[in-house]
């Protein structure tokens, strides 16, 4: 990632060139979602989707039509990866970048693409066919490299498959023949299942083995919403996202708030890097994500609630419309559900469009309500004054199908697993090095190490628990619990064996958090791209002891003062890698003889000017007969 | 927010002196008014809070808060003035230097600069430690009486909440997304939009750096007679207490 003086980022001078889009198909946009600025995000999306950019023309439109400004429009159209203000090729295609595709053949896999397309990472073709870039974790980490092409997803790519998809593509078959010639006559639920692989790979007692139909919503529509958060707050469970908040204390603020209308919405922005747990659920288990939200709707008496869908899942789409569809069908969403006057309500899918900070509970309000991903400041917390002001309750997916099945087994068969503080399963997303990557489902209070031996990652060197937020251990700490006092984690267990260059590994999730970053606050925007800055020292292997103070003084400030949960847990694949791998940086810092500390690294600041002048130089280039 | 005063004040302390305040008040909106500053950038009399700049950060009830959006609670003990917070105050404000071209001796806001002046107090003397990240965005002086430099903005927004909400007009916004956001305006260009210098987003008080710019007026007050020539930031708010 480059920053600081980079021009990129979307938002510079280079405009949309093509033919200006006619005012009255803009105009027809706006209105198919009633002219509401709170829709900004599904405008944009659907301007984008037909004329492959937000130009500063259709801007104006949109603004005229949604009674904003046309800089209002522009902040959210250059805040989201997949808006683009220049226009990007009618087939766009994004490979996933994360560290797991990397060290499984990204390289080879984007030659390939890049030799047969005749466009670099980053360009689109002259005449407008395709365009090729990066974006990081789609999801996928069990099935790399993968790719998204438009709303198709691609995995387990190599250099001859990703050769033989993009010949196709140039030949002119569309990206969903890629997935099936007969892609027109599969159902939603074939469609996905045939793009990616579920790779379940151990179910357990709560949400994958059996699942009666509608068990839990059957009960919860028999008692009171008051037993209902009771139940809730009985089985100990907690929020199945990362952060752990207790979910039934959460319901019960929403719905002691008095308020004309409450909210309910499910957090399906499943970002972080190696987490693909609510990918399986939403795909083998989305009655139950729904029955689940309808059980916190009766609780917290919300009629409307909103399942927000990371961009990088809309493949998934259909799929979720199709169900929420028959559900309505079968009178368990909308008027009076399962016949009980009064019991109204019906969820509406927003789609994201590439923000990982959208996870964040107040940024994912923001971006529902049309706005940039930003967290918004707390208090007020979004149970009391949430999506439009109105009480919400903003729960994650896989919490939500706990919540389902707790209501049908009961608090104390939920509360009984797992261990003291950490109750119940957790599905877990295992990725990297090991044999068996996928999804299990298991009782919290498992070690590491169990885990390891059960997904045939024994090798294992280093282990990256709760993703990039979370915490990287090593081998002797592989004795450690997976709950939420020990290690916790929203289901990210990342394996990587002793090839592995632990400072890449930093670096790669440093610069994720500098892409993913809002930009809001000083600390996150700025902090992490001089700690991004700082490892690349130590890679080069120009740092100095006192670097590694500077890392931790750096990282302190950053957590300390940043506004929400990305700035306070970004510096923890520094912090986790200088506690638990202290001889990997220690081994890469020389001490400087005159005691002086290099702030400054004059080969790269010349580099510039050097290529401009085409000039060598005999004391800075490492090999000058290259 | 501080003019709804109602009866029930309730009291906290700030570094040990007793603050009186009302509720709804936030922590920096009683300091103030009680005579204790708190360092801050992004936020600014008569404008919406925001909390973006974190300049602010003070330790309240154990936990590291902003104080211009953190509500006042009873009975609370508020860190302010020690080691710990100004050296991640500094730390905040090294940042805002590095992120953009802040080249004092050159500058038409110099003396007059509240992160010169933050600078200054935060006792930012010695030698910093961050990368400059030298970003080189186009000058805009398209329009006739004003310039932005946006190498200079620090991202307080200050001008963003003062076009909206005091003029009424909306001339100024962020765009972009973590390093690449900044503000911009609502247009190609500032002379496309309807901007005037009598605007209260473009006066001397909104914009706390040289970013805005009111073109012939440069360099006017001697030096020695400028905002900050004189006393550190805050001082207006300290001598209240004296």
């Amino acid at each position: 990632m480059e920053n600081g003086r980079s021009s990129s980022g979307g938002i510079d001078a280079s405009v949309c060139e093509m033919a200006p889009v006619p005012a009255a198909e803009i105009a027809e946009i706006c209105k198919t979602y009633g002219n509401d600025k709170h829709r900004m995000l599904d405008i944009l999306r659907d301007v984008q989707d037909q004329y492959r950019c937000v130009a500063p023309s259709t801007m104006e439109r949109i603004a005229e039509a949604t009674g904003l400004t046309r800089i209002e429009v522009e902040g959210v159209a250059s805040f989201y990866s997949f808006l683009s203000l220049t226009p990007k090729g009618r087939t766009s295609i994004r490979l996933c970048d994360d560290i797991v595709d990397r060290y499984t053949g990204l390289d080879a896999v984007t030659s390939a693409f890049e030799e047969v397309l005749d466009i670099r990472v980053g360009e689109t073709s002259p005449d407008g066919a395709f365009s090729l870039e990066y974006t990081p974790c789609i999801g996928m980490c069990d099935q790399t490299p993968a790719a998204m092409i438009n709303d198709v997803v691609m995995t387990k790519l190599t250099s001859e498959t990703a050769r033989r998809l993009a010949e196709a593509l140039k030949s002119g078959q569309s990206p969903e023949h890629l997935v099936s010639d007969r892609f027109e006559a599969l159902t939603p639920h074939e469609r996905v299942t045939r793009m990616v692989d579920n790779n379940i790979r151990h179910a357990g007692d709560v949400l994958l083995g059996p699942v009666p139909e509608e068990a839990g919503l059957n009960h919860a529509a028999g008692i009171t919403p008051t037993q209902i958060i009771t139940a809730i707050e009985e089985s100990g469970l907690r929020g199945c996202g990362g952060a752990g908040f207790t979910t039934g204390r959460k319901w019960r603020f929403a719905a002691s708030e008095r308020a004309e209308k409450h909210f309910v919405i499910c957090n399906a922005d499943e970002g972080e890097p190696g987490t693909f747990k609510d990918r399986v659920l939403l795909t083998e288990r989305p009655h139950l994500v729904f029955e689940g939200m309808t059980i916190a709707a009766r609780a917290v008496g919300a009629s409307n609630g909103i399942l927000y869908l990371r961009g990088e899942y809309v493949y998934l789409r259909e799929l979720l419309e199709q169900v929420l569809e028959e559900r309505r069908r079968r009178g368990l969403l909308g008027k009076n559900i399962l016949g009980i006057k009064g019991f109204n309500f019906d969820v509406r899918l927003q789609l994201g469009a590439g923000a990982y900070i959208c996870g964040e509970e107040g940024a994912l309000i923001s971006s529902c309500e049309g706005l940039p991903g930003e967290p918004k400041t707390r208090p007020p917390f979004p149970v009391n004054r949430g999506y439009l002001g109105y009480p919400t309750v903003v729960n994650n997916v896989e919490t939500f199908c706990h919540a389902a099945r707790i209501l049908d087994r009961g608090a104390k068969w939920f509360h009984d697993m797992g261990t003291e503080g950490s109750h119940g399963t957790k599905l877990f997303s295992v990725c990297g090095d090991c044999l068996n990557p996928g999804i299990y489902e298991l009782p919290y209070g498992h070690t590491v190490w169990e885990v390891l031996e059960r997904v045939g990652g024994e090798d294992a060197a280093a282990v990256q628990v709760g993703g990039p937020s979370g915490t990287m251990i090593a081998r002797d700490s592989f004795h450690r619990k997976l709950t939420f006092d020990d290690l916790a984690t929203g289901g990210a267990i990342i394996i990587f064996n002793g090839d592995r260059n632990i400072l890449e590994i930093v670096e790669y999730y440093m610069s994720f958090f500098v892409h993913e970053s809002c930009g809001y606050c000083t600390p996150c925007r700025v902090g992490n791209v001089f700690l991004q800055k700082a490892i690349q020292k130590f890679r080069k292997g120009l740092a100095n002891p006192e670097d590694i103070e500077y890392l931790k003084d750096l990282s302190g400030t950053i957590i300390e003062t940043s506004r929400c949960g990305l700035g306070m847990t970004s510096p923890n694949p520094v912090l986790t890698t200088l506690q638990n791998f202290p001889l990997v940086y220690s081994a890469v810092t020389k001490p400087n003889k005159d005691g002086i500390r290099d702030t400054f690294d004059i080969q790269s600041a010349i580099d510039g000017a050097r290529k401009i002048a085409k000039r060598r130089s005999y004391i800075f280039d490492r090999d000058f007969t290259q | 927010m501080s003019g709804t005063k109602k009866e029930t004040g309730f009291s906290f302390t700030i570094d040990g002196v007793e603050i009186t305040a009302y509720a709804g008040q936030t922590i920096m909106e009683a300091a103030d008014e009680a005579g204790v500053y708190i360092p801050r950038l992004c936020d600014h009399q008569g404008l919406r809070h925001q909390g973006s700049c974190r300049v602010c950060t003070v330790k309240a009830g154990g936990r590291s808060v902003a104080a211009c959006t953190q509500p006042a609670a009873p009975g609370q003990a508020v860190e302010n003035e020690t080691k710990h917070l100004n050296k991640m105050r500094r730390d905040l404000v090294e940042m805002l230097f590095h992120e953009g071209n802040h080249l004092c001796p050159i500058c038409e806001a110099s003396g007059n600069c509240e992160l010169q002046a933050m600078a200054y107090r935060l006792d930012m003397t010695e030698t910093t430690r961050f990368p400059y990240l030298e970003p080189c965005r186009a000058l805009d002086a398209s329009h006739p009486d004003i310039a932005l430099d946006t190498n200079r903005c620090i991202s307080c927004g200050r001008c963003i909440r003062a076009s909206q909400d005091v003029d009424g007009k909306g001339i100024f916004g962020y765009v972009g997304r973590g390093i690449h956001r900044r503000v911009a305006v609502n247009g190609e260009s500032l002379a496309e939009t309807d901007a005037e210098v009598s605007d209260h987003a473009i006066s001397k008080d909104v914009c706390p750096v040289g970013c805005i710019i009111r073109k012939r007026v440069g360099f006017v007050t001697p030096i020695g007679e400028r905002e900050f020539d004189n006393g550190l930031i805050g001082h207006e708010i300290e001598e209240k207490r004296k």
